[in-house]
């Protein structure tokens, strides 16, 4: 993950900027996208290239613009609307529950909504109340959403560009605490080269990946906590376990086969994501484990997941997220000790 | 730095003021006022909003009596609005979007819209039964002034696009309460929308009167807040409703930007067949506002301007009744519902777990006994 390529915020930027350029239809707006760019700046840039009519700032209303967005997608245009922060796209909660996701449904197919709502979520940058919040679960139990969060900036770039060419509505969910880490050179398309390829097929937003290959255990995650995993695996490495990763990606649908086919590799299974674990996203990822890998499994499932607490302040926030260790501590809990198949290939911690 | 022209732009507050009292062009006697702001609508129109109102009353009526039969879940009836809706649907081009609320079937039927499908929702065989892109008809829906902004969305994309067409957008007095209102109506004012809220102030939000959900003067100077013209028409005069509401579309088609009309009317039924009135208000209060009847005040114009006879408002009757009578007979078949279709909707593709949920569902189904089922009839 320590690369020099571009960082996830360039991603997003490119991903807008290749839609708009794509899509005449495509629309861009939201809280200061404008001129200023968006408080995280990955609007950067689109007003100056593509006009006020392209990208423009809205008034300061959330159920406003996930509202109009609704009668703009209803004739036809295709709009990616900013929520500044988690916590500030509550106000759109309506628009979103029984609106935006519900309207193919009421109608019978016949009003189709393309509207991305990107919600920057999750901690680890220091804000202060309600600039926090892990979400996630609020939209994947609403039928008719789909929710996407990208791990990577390449992932960035083509689930927020397969994201806008899609029919369905769409919740973008952007670990914003990752925005300025830098993937791989050459991972994302238009950012260094200028080339500005094809929306990626919509197949795209209804697959989980295999990041880290490994034959012990399967750690599951998704958005900001990929790349925890990917450094729980590392160092569960050092420990004598060999750990896979999987990359959700799309939180709705799930992807059953990804997932169920890597824990049926490695017997052991550890969800990892920031939001509390209580009725979290983890707890879905658990169940749907336990019916489809029960005899292959050497152990329970487990959670790792922030406290069943409010967002902590930001002098408290790093007790609060679950970090490598506490991953490394769900790994050794994995019943290693009890009696294991031969042929499974487990290895125990001493 | 701050953008000097959009406050250049803000038009002065006396220019937005509503006039005082509602526009009114013929009195609850049926005579035609003289001075009135706008032209009174010409004859033909006038007669077929006299025909509108009384083959929407019959539908209305025949839609309550369907409930008591049980072939509606529920009815929220439109009775004493009459002038309300069909005077501001007729204002309607045809290029023009409309978006009802739940009390507006009558409006929905004034558009053009198959009397069933304008039911499908309450019958409870699906959510909306209508095509929308037909008649250029939102869905209905029960959440309160939540819709407002999706018409706002959808004249600004015809603005952007340039086509010229405006948006009417219906609210009910309890509903201007809603914060989605409040920024619906900001939205409009800031992109300059062609959109028309259209409240029909029935008085009455369920149980509650409008002196509880606001202190302003009228819901027309709510309009002065967002920079936009608020006008008040008598709703129960079906010619002032519809000049009111034709001079606003017009000039918002023009690009003059959104209005609000507040249309003072009355609810006459109960909120819906499931309510009691009599808990919350006095008969007394109903029975003023019978005198005040739209169909009845139009009628007596009519028949004075020598467009209205006997043998005329017989054969609008009798047309209204078999309009009835055939909604009657389709009511009364029993809709064929396709389980499969609670799958066929959710996303453009059906995921991997609906697709196993509708093959769990079919087997379900099977067991059962139950034929296979074949596609909707109304599609």
């Amino acid at each position: 993950m320590s690369a020099n390529g571009p960082t996830m915020a360039q991603a997003l930027t490119a991903a807008l900027r290749d839609s708009l350029r794509a899509d005449p239809s495509v629309l861009v707006y939201g809280e200061d996208v404008g001129p200023l760019g968006g408080v995280f700046r990955i609007t950067d840039g689109l007003t100056a290239e593509f006009g006020e009519e392209r990208c423009f700032d809205t008034p300061l209303a959330e159920a406003g613009i996930v509202g109009t967005a609704i009668g703009h997608a209803m004739y036809g245009l295709r709009p990616v609307v900013e929520m500044q922060f988690d916590a500030f796209a509550y106000p759109a909660f309506e628009q979103i529950t029984s609106h935006l996701a519900k309207t193919r449904n009421r109608t019978r197919g016949r009003i189709a909504l393309p509207v991305v709502v990107r919600v920057p979520y999750g901690g680890g940058i220091g804000g202060v109340e309600h600039h926090s919040d892990s979400s996630e679960v609020y939209y994947t139990h609403t039928p008719g959403l789909r929710v996407v969060t990208p791990g990577t900036p390449a992932d960035a770039y083509r689930l927020l560009r397969a994201a806008i060419a899609c029919d369905d509505p769409v919740i973008f969910l952007e670990p914003k605490r990752r925005y300025w880490s830098a993937g791989e050179p050459g991972s994302v398309p238009g950012a260094a080269s200028g080339e500005s390829p094809p929306a990626p097929q919509p197949e795209e937003l209804d697959r989980a990946e295999v990041r880290r290959s490994g034959t012990d255990v399967t750690l599951i995650a998704y958005g900001p906590t990929l790349a925890t995993a990917l450094e729980a695996a590392e160092a569960a490495e050092e420990e004598g376990w060999s750990a896979e990763v999987v990359d959700l990606r799309t939180l709705a649908p799930f992807d059953d086969a990804t997932v169920t086919a890597s824990v049926r590799r490695t017997g052991r299974a550890v969800v990892v994501h920031e939001a509390a674990a209580f009725c979290g996203y983890g707890a879905e990822v658990a169940a749907r484990i336990t019916e489809s890998c029960f005899h292959w499994l050497e152990a329970p499932v487990l959670r790792v997941g922030g406290f069943d607490i409010p967002y902590p302040p930001p002098k408290l926030e790093h007790h609060h997220l679950p970090g490598v260790d506490r991953v490394l501590d769900a790994v050794a809990r994995l019943q290693w000790d009890a009696p294991v198949p031969a042929a499974s290939g487990g290895r125990g911690r001493s | 730095m701050a953008d000097m022209t959009s406050t250049d732009e803000r038009a002065a507050a006396h220019d937005l003021l509503p006039p005082p009292g509602p526009i009114r062009l013929i009195d609850a006697d049926g005579v035609r006022l003289d001075g009135t702001a706008h032209p009174l609508p010409p004859l033909d129109v006038l007669v077929r909003l006299h025909r509108r109102m009384v083959t929407g009353r019959r539908f209305d009526r025949q839609s309550a009596a369907l409930t008591r039969q049980g072939r509606l879940a529920v009815y929220p009836s439109s009775l004493g609005q009459e002038a309300c809706q069909v005077g501001a649907v007729l204002a309607m081009d045809e290029a023009d979007w409309l978006f009802p609320t739940y009390r507006d079937c009558v409006a929905l039927v004034a558009r053009g819209l198959d009397p069933v499908e304008a039911l499908t929702l309450l019958r409870g065989d699906w959510h909306c039964g209508y095509d929308p892109y037909l008649h250029r008809v939102a869905p209905q829906c029960t959440p309160l002034a939540t819709a407002a902004l999706h018409a706002v969305g959808l004249a600004d994309a015809a603005r952007r696009r340039g086509d010229e067409l405006a948006v009417l957008a219906f609210l009910g007095d309890g509903a201007t309460s809603e914060g989605d209102a409040h920024e619906a109506l900001n939205f409009a004012a800031v992109y300059r929308a062609p959109v028309v809220f259209f409240v029909q102030n029935n008085q009455w939000a369920i149980s509650v009167p409008l002196s509880r959900q606001t202190k302003a003067p009228t819901l027309a100077h709510k309009a002065v807040g967002y920079g936009m013209p608020g006008v008040q028409v008598d709703g129960n005069d079906a010619a002032a409703v519809h000049a009111v509401v034709a001079h606003a579309l017009h000039a918002a088609r023009a690009g003059a930007g959104p209005a609000l009309v507040e249309a003072v009317t009355y609810r006459m039924d109960p909120h819906t067949n499931a309510d009691d009135a009599g808990r919350y208000r006095d008969e007394a209060e109903v029975a003023e506002w019978r005198r005040r009847d739209p169909i009845a005040r139009l009628e007596r114009y009519l028949r004075t301007a020598g467009a209205l006879d006997d043998a005329a408002l017989h054969a609008v009757e009798e047309a209204a009744e078999r309009e009835a009578a055939e909604l009657r007979a389709r009511m009364a078949q029993e809709p064929r519902v396709e389980p499969a279709d609670l799958f066929a909707h959710v996303l453009a593709r059906p995921s991997a777990q609906l697709r196993g949920q509708a093959a769990l569902l079919a087997e379900e189904l099977a067991a059962e006994g139950g034929a296979p089922a074949g596609p909707q009839e109304a599609r």
